[in-house]
């Protein structure tokens, strides 16, 4: 009788679960209404999920030779491309899910600026990175007992540079350093990705490149201009300073792409940049994003907010917030080896897939999400780099280990990044 | 060329003569600039093997000579490297093959931009060397068959396809992706239902018609929206107007007006207006649905007009330019104080603070006093009287008999002009003006210019403007040397000729083609 119960209210439950499944899904479309759909990735439709209440992250207290004095030295590190890991910083110290007690947090932040070292003219230098990032270690794993208590899994370090925690802009080289050997057991937050790649650790978190928010903002038209370009890009197509003889630089890709359409009057492209860089993203209906030096670029966030379809052109490239966002849906992929194909791919997508992508891209929490904006917003980069950590616990077996084992070689690396900093 | 062909037959001899291994040790052990041939040939070596070396050093000095620099770098690579370059150091070997492909393929793609060779060094047998679209990769992915990443540091072939031009049925297919596109964009940020929009014209034919019809004409088939044109023409249909029409591509309705056009103004507009009730009859009747605007043929439309219309409900006014075109070089003569309060030549709708209609700002047609064109063609500024139907719009509901939410402050079509009465403007069909909407930003925006051009109303124009008989000769071409005159003719001869010619033409020219249209 009892059993006859319990299966009476588990068929009611799950009928109860079907109809509501089944209303989601007829609302889905007309809910948005005619212009945007709903983002639903691999995880679920987690865009919009609320960090706070879900983890609490602890801000090691560093001095400020490793972050503050660095800043004040050259302010010119909030304009650069890897600006992401200072406004992380400054994102962290007013949030919710900071914690001032260690003993509840879920995850560590060491606020530490590798790549506060510029040039004269504005290029960040990777030289001295690896030995200022392995200094805030041995700081924090004397100071606190934290680190030595899961040897760094249940720490997470902003690292946007461009081959991430291999600290260095040349992939060779990056390859060869490969990721800092104290780095191993930690989660990395970086724009790089590339599948079966030295910098790439299983369990990274993937972040869009940093794009000012303002400056795009500035440059919006209204969305009834009707778009008329086809194809559009604007960049190097080759790197002569770099690369001289070609074919090393993107691969080939870029090069490709330039020798292949620069005469079809379909295809925009070309290396002058116009003032009107932004409002010609508007009346654009493909935007390509093809590979450089690393796989990624800002351009990808430049589409999404500009609303032109994403072209990426990356062999194995692995997206921001690849699970939460369904980027094979929202933008088109296409194999370098096809990219001499690439006019007949882009006329035969059909034009209801077109469309659909439009809509997706209108979406705003898919916009909000690749921006970093000042002060920080719901459902911003900010917050699906939390959202990312919250859904990586709770923490695993293998986190924490038990007393006297040892996972890290401290004399791991090159001999240059042993010495202090 | 003799540079492209040279290093790549050498290097598939130099590959197909052995394994891969062994050639590439071959080639380090004979040549290059580190000197690593010493090392290989340290111990004993037989007259034949001696030889042998010695030819392959000559080989390398060869290669090294065209490829130079490259050659020792690209020995230097392949000793020195270390197998962490690449993603599994079972892929060293296809790795080894691709740069040695790849190299090739670069020099290929400085020297010619067209073509790229690519060589690629399949499991069995030699492919044919110039095949562009045979990729290294794809094959030697085949060959190696890892399941590892493919994608790999170092030089890349630049793929160019052998006919890098847009093919017109895909540039078709992307014009048409992109009309959809604004299609949908027109839905999502335009109007949200798009509504029909009836214009009525009044015209006749005359010297001016082509020139004002084909600017309207041209007008109207840029209007992003389905339209009608009721075209009312007075005297009759004439095929004048209708092959004007037929050739305009639009959706259109040519009525008949028994009426001919009189030749003074004021009955002009008279007539025009009688024309004009005439077409809203038709509307009726027809129980056309949609939005009516009045386009006079010479008058010139904005495209924002027809999207601000889209908004009206019942009736609506909308700001008219008046261009009153004096056609002399005599001015009015105005008064220094008359210039300064001289208003707006603007006919529309004036709010209020809270935006509501209050009441009409019409043409002032005071400095104009007296003279003003009587007749058609006068060259004498041609004014409007009083309200010109060009700046009202309406919805043609309002005009049927029957429909659903139809205001009481609207009269019913047939009560007007059955005395009789002359109609003088649209506010005559309403029985409360005061539910007249303003359009276009409450009246601010001026959408559309009113002018009234024309010519004498017995000037000669050509039937259909289409020349029959041709043209004849007013003044001749230059003197040039006709093709027909041989090489022998003396110039002498020539300028004889030239001049008998010249006194023949004075009694064949006619009367001078000019004062036809003024």
């Amino acid at each position: 009788m009892m059993a006859g119960r319990v299966l009476v209210a588990i068929a009611v439950l799950a009928a109860a679960a079907a109809l509501f499944v089944a209303a989601e899904a007829q609302q889905a479309p007309a809910q948005q209404g005619h212009q945007t759909e709903r983002i639903s990735g691999s995880a679920g439709d987690v865009l919009d999920d609320d960090p706070v209440g879900r983890l609490k992250v602890f801000i090691y207290d560093l001095p400020g030779k490793y972050n503050k004095k660095l800043l004040k030295k050259d302010p010119r590190c909030l304009n650069h491309m890897f600006a992401a890991e200072i406004f992380m910083h400054r994102f962290l110290l007013s949030s919710a899910v900071r914690t001032t007690n260690p003993e509840e947090a879920d995850w560590f932040y060491t606020p530490v600026y590798p790549t506060c070292d510029l040039t004269p003219s504005g290029l960040p230098l990777p030289f001295k990175s690896p030995r200022m990032m392995r200094s805030a270690i041995e700081l924090i794993a004397t100071k606190w007992p934290y680190w030595n208590r899961s040897e760094g899994a249940d720490h997470f370090f902003v690292t946007p540079h461009d081959f991430g925690a291999c600290f260095h802009y040349q992939e060779e080289k990056a390859i060869g350093r490969g990721i800092l050997p104290l780095l191993q057991r930690a989660t990395l937050v970086q724009t790089f990705g590339q599948k079966n790649h030295v910098c790439l650790k299983e369990g990274s978190i993937t972040i869009p490149p940093f794009a000012p928010p303002q400056k795009m903002q500035n440059h919006l038209i209204p969305g009834e201009t009707p778009r008329s370009i086809f194809v559009y890009f604007r960049g190097l197509f080759y790197d002569t300073g770099n690369d001289p003889e070609g074919g090393y630089y993107a691969r080939g890709a870029r090069a490709s792409v330039w020798e292949n359409f620069k005469n079809n009057p379909l295809f925009d492209i070309s290396t002058d940049h116009p003032p009107t860089y932004y409002e010609d993203m508007q009346r654009s209906v493909f935007c390509l994003c093809p590979l450089g030096w690393a796989p990624w670029s800002p351009r990808l966030v430049e589409a999404v907010v500009f609303g032109c379809i994403p072209v990426i052109i990356a062999d194995d490239i692995v997206l921001p917030f690849a699970d939460a966002i369904p980027w094979e849906e929202i933008g088109v992929f296409v194999p370098e080896e096809d990219v001499p194909r690439l006019d007949s791919i882009l006329t035969s997508i059909p034009t209801e897939d077109i469309l659909r992508k439009q809509r997706l891209l209108a979406n705003p929490s898919m916009k909000q999400a690749m921006l970093f904006p000042q002060p920080a917003q719901a459902g911003d980069a900010f917050h699906q780099i939390l959202n990312g950590l919250a859904r990586k616990l709770p923490h695993g077996e293998d986190v924490f280990l038990k007393p006297g084992q040892v996972r890290l070689n401290w004399t791991a690396g090159p001999v240059g990044d042993l010495k202090p900093w | 060329m003799m540079k492209q062909l040279l290093p790549q037959s050498q290097l598939r001899r130099s590959a197909a003569a052995s394994a891969a291994r062994s050639s590439v040790s071959g080639v380090e052990g004979a040549g290059g600039p580190d000197g690593v041939g010493a090392g290989a040939g340290a111990g004993g070596r037989t007259a034949s093997s001696s030889t042998f070396w010695f030819l392959l050093h000559a080989l390398c000095c060869l290669i090294s000579l065209f490829l130079g620099f490259r050659f020792s770098r690209l020995l230097f690579f392949l000793l020195f490297s270390s197998s962490a370059l690449y993603a599994a150091t079972s892929n060293n070997k296809s790795a080894v093959l691709r740069a040695i492909t790849t190299t090739t393929t670069t020099t290929t793609t400085t020297t010619t931009t067209t073509n790229t060779f690519t060589l690629s060094f399949a499991a069995a047998g030699n492919p044919p060397p110039s095949n562009p679209d045979n990729l290294t990769a794809a094959a030697l992915e085949e060959a190696a068959g890892s399941t590892q990443s493919h994608v790999v540091v170092g030089r890349h072939g630049i793929r160019i396809r052998p006919w890098p031009h847009p093919d017109p049925v895909e540039v078709m297919r992307a014009h048409r992706i992109m009309e959809r596109v604004q299609e949908e964009q027109r839905r999502w940020y335009g109007v949200r239902e798009p509504r029909q929009v009836l214009v009525v014209t009044p015209t006749y034919s005359r010297a001016f018609q082509a020139l004002h019809l084909t600017g309207l004409l041209h007008s109207l088939r840029n209007v992003p929206y389905p339209l009608t044109w009721i075209v009312v023409e007075a005297g009759g249909v004439t095929n004048a107007t209708a092959s004007m029409l037929a050739r305009s591509s639009l959706t259109f309705v040519h009525v008949p007006f028994p009426e001919k056009m009189p030749l003074e103004w004021a009955d002009r507009h008279a007539t025009e207006n009688r024309m004009r009730l005439h077409a809203l009859r038709v509307i009726r009747e027809r129980k056309m649905d949609g939005v009516v605007v009045f386009a006079d043929d010479s008058n010139v439309h904005s495209m924002e007009l027809f999207d601000e219309v889209q908004k009206v409900q019942w009736m609506a006014a909308v700001s008219v330019g008046i261009l009153a075109h004096t056609g002399t070089a005599e001015q009015p003569r105005l008064t220094e104080e008359d210039k300064k309060n001289m208003p707006l030549p603007v006919q529309g709708p004036a709010c209020n603070s809270s935006g509501h209609l209050a009441g009409w700002h019409t043409f002032n047609t005071l400095p104009f006093s007296g003279k003003t064109a009587t007749v058609v063609g006068e060259a004498a500024p041609v004014l409007p009287k009083g309200l010109e139907w060009a700046g009202f719009v309406m919805n043609s509901r309002m005009l049927w008999k029957e429909a659903e939410g139809k205001p009481d402050w609207v009269k019913d079509l047939d009560a007007v002009g059955e005395n009789g009465e002359e109609i003088e403007n649209p506010l005559t069909l309403l029985n409360d003006a005061s539910y007249v909407e303003p359009l276009g930003n409450c009246g601010k925006k001026v959408l559309l210019w009113w002018l009234r051009v024309e010519a004498r109303a017995d000037s000669k124009f050509p039937q259909g403007w289409v020349i029959e008989p041709p043209l004849e000769v007013v003044v001749p071409a230059k003197r040039t040397p006709w093709p027909e005159t041989t090489m022998d003719v003396s110039s002498e001869m020539l300028d004889a000729k030239q001049e008998q010619e010249d006194r023949q033409l004075p009694r064949t020219t006619t009367a001078s083609c000019w004062g036809y249209v003024f």
